[in-house]
């Protein structure tokens, strides 16, 4: 038993990446029903478009699209949709609305002054601090890091494909940033601000961009290297300034 | 419907007018993503019909009273086309239009895990830029692979094909002169994995022997279409012969 789940397990992370699609039988067995799927008649099926996945006994299925779900810790980018006399309502590509309270920003408002620190349109950083059982969403802006972001751009790109922006360790992240010199902050919601000068900026968004559409071909981070270096002639800008941005 | 004429349906040999035997249904394309502003997208041909189907949401659902505090709501909109016939359809809501949004609303809320977004609304929007008989069908079958490919959380897919009465004969998928000068329409939907019935209508007359049997030619072509919706969203993510990721994650 355990020797077979362990070559599933392999199988999926070496290159049977097997894409499910709603009602798809995930091997009966003995698996126990992960994320994403449900039982019927004794057997998993899948319960969502997804990557199968099997991990100790429980198979799951990793979602390859759809709406941003919040859940909490994530730390997330935002713009600000509508102002309330005690709240800001923020925009941050959830089914639900997330209200940011006057208590949860780092600064002192009066009631009745919240336009003055936040408007209509402004970016900002936030952490989720709960998602409850109706899905009703709370974040806050009290936390290391986390700001009003001015200047710069907001790209988005699918929720799903953050992990491949972010890559191995960081890898593709800090490629980007040491090759275009941007700082470029990515939100889990899939909402990713970067700034920098004109030309470096327009080539990291190219570059952001490109991963969102070319997720499924292989060699991804080769692919990107290529691009931006041809984008960017490498020498004089290379290391100028390192900010430890995450 | 049930109109009488001297046209020749099917012929002593059990071939219809366009070279199918009653058994066999039209040519279908199936293709998911096609529209990159919509959260889900499907285009589908069967035949001569040609159908585009988005998907938006879950999302916050406007106006606020229609919203359910256990459940998202599933809102559909069929749409023909005013060059979607041969004579210019007016455009707009009709009540026919009407009857099939709610219809295919209720057929797709069987399978959507509503639940597991309360408030929310999450909207269908079924186009018809090209009909000839069947669309309610079509327009069903684009709608659940659109519901898929937006990774909306769902039991299953729903295909969904119409069998009818033209001529004497019980035949699968009618085509417009089959469905205009035919007995009966009996349009479909089938939950394939547990077999549900979530669609079934009929419009003319047939015995009751003749309807199990156009039922079980139904479910039969359902399966089929199944098997090419499957087939259109696994296709979406697997780039032509190179498929896979062998770096990061």
């Amino acid at each position: 038993m355990i020797s077979r789940c362990d070559r599933m397990d392999n199988n999926n992370t070496k290159n049977a990446r097997e894409v499910v699609v709603p009602g798809d039988k995930l091997d009966g067995g003995n698996l126990k029903a992960g994320e994403n799927t449900y039982m019927l008649d004794g057997t998993v099926r899948a319960g969502i478009l997804g990557v199968k996945m099997v991990r100790q006994n429980t198979v799951s299925v990793i979602p390859l699209g759809g709406r941003y779900m919040p859940a909490t810790g994530d730390t997330v980018i935002g713009m600000v949709n509508d102002i309330g006399s005690s709240n800001w309502m923020v925009d941050i590509g959830a089914p639900y609305p997330a209200p940011l309270h006057v208590s949860e920003v780092p600064w002192k408002v009066a009631f009745g002054d919240t336009s003055k620190y936040l408007n209509v349109g402004d970016v900002v950083m936030l952490k989720i601090l709960m998602v409850d059982e109706s899905n009703k969403i709370s974040v806050t802006m009290k936390d290391s890091g986390l700001r009003k972001l001015e200047g710069g751009r907001l790209v988005k790109i699918s929720h799903t494909k953050v992990s491949r922006v972010i890559g191995k360790s960081g890898s593709m992240i800090q490629m980007i940033k040491n090759i275009t010199d941007c700082r470029i902050f990515i939100g889990q919601n899939g909402q990713i601000w970067i700034d920098g000068d004109g030309l470096n900026a327009d080539v990291a968004t190219k570059a952001i961009k490109m991963i969102d559409e070319e997720t499924v071909r292989s060699n991804l981070t080769e692919r990107v290297k290529k691009f931006l270096e041809k984008e960017i002639p490498q020498g004089e800008e290379d290391k100028e300034n390192e900010e430890g941005d995450e | 419907m049930s109109g009488h004429s001297d046209i020749v349906l099917v012929d002593e040999k059990g071939i219809r007018i366009d070279g199918r035997t009653a058994e066999e249904h039209r040519a279908v394309k199936i293709e998911a993503g096609v529209l990159k502003n919509a959260d889900g997208s499907a285009y589908v041909e069967i035949g001569k019909n040609k159908v585009l189907a988005a998907v938006y949401g879950p999302r916050e659902c406007h106006p606020r009273h229609l919203q359910n505090p256990t459940k998202a709501i599933v809102q559909c909109k069929y749409n023909m086309e005013a060059y979607s016939v041969g004579d210019r359809k007016r455009p707009g809501t009709d009540r026919r239009s009407i009857e099939i949004s709610k219809i295919t609303a209720e057929a797709l809320e069987n399978v959507i895990l509503t639940g597991l977004y309360p408030r929310a609304s999450i909207d269908v929007y079924i186009e018809i830029l090209q009909a000839n008989a069947g669309t309610r069908c079509a327009g069903l079958t684009a709608a659940s692979v659109a519901l898929a490919d937006a990774g909306i959380p769902m039991r299953d897919i729903i295909p969904a094909m119409a069998a009818g009465k033209a001529d004497g004969h019980v035949l699968l998928d009618l085509n417009k002169e089959e469905d205009n000068y035919g007995q009966a329409d009996v349009p479909l939907a089938i939950v394939p994995s547990t077999e549900e019935i979530v669609l079934l209508q009929m419009d003319g007359n047939m015995t009751r022997e003749e309807f199990d049997h156009a039922i079980e030619m139904a479910v039969g072509g359902c399966k089929e279409l199944y098997a090419l919706q499957k087939d259109a969203l696994q296709r979406r993510y697997t780039v032509d012969g190179e498929e896979d990721d062998s770096d990061e994650q």
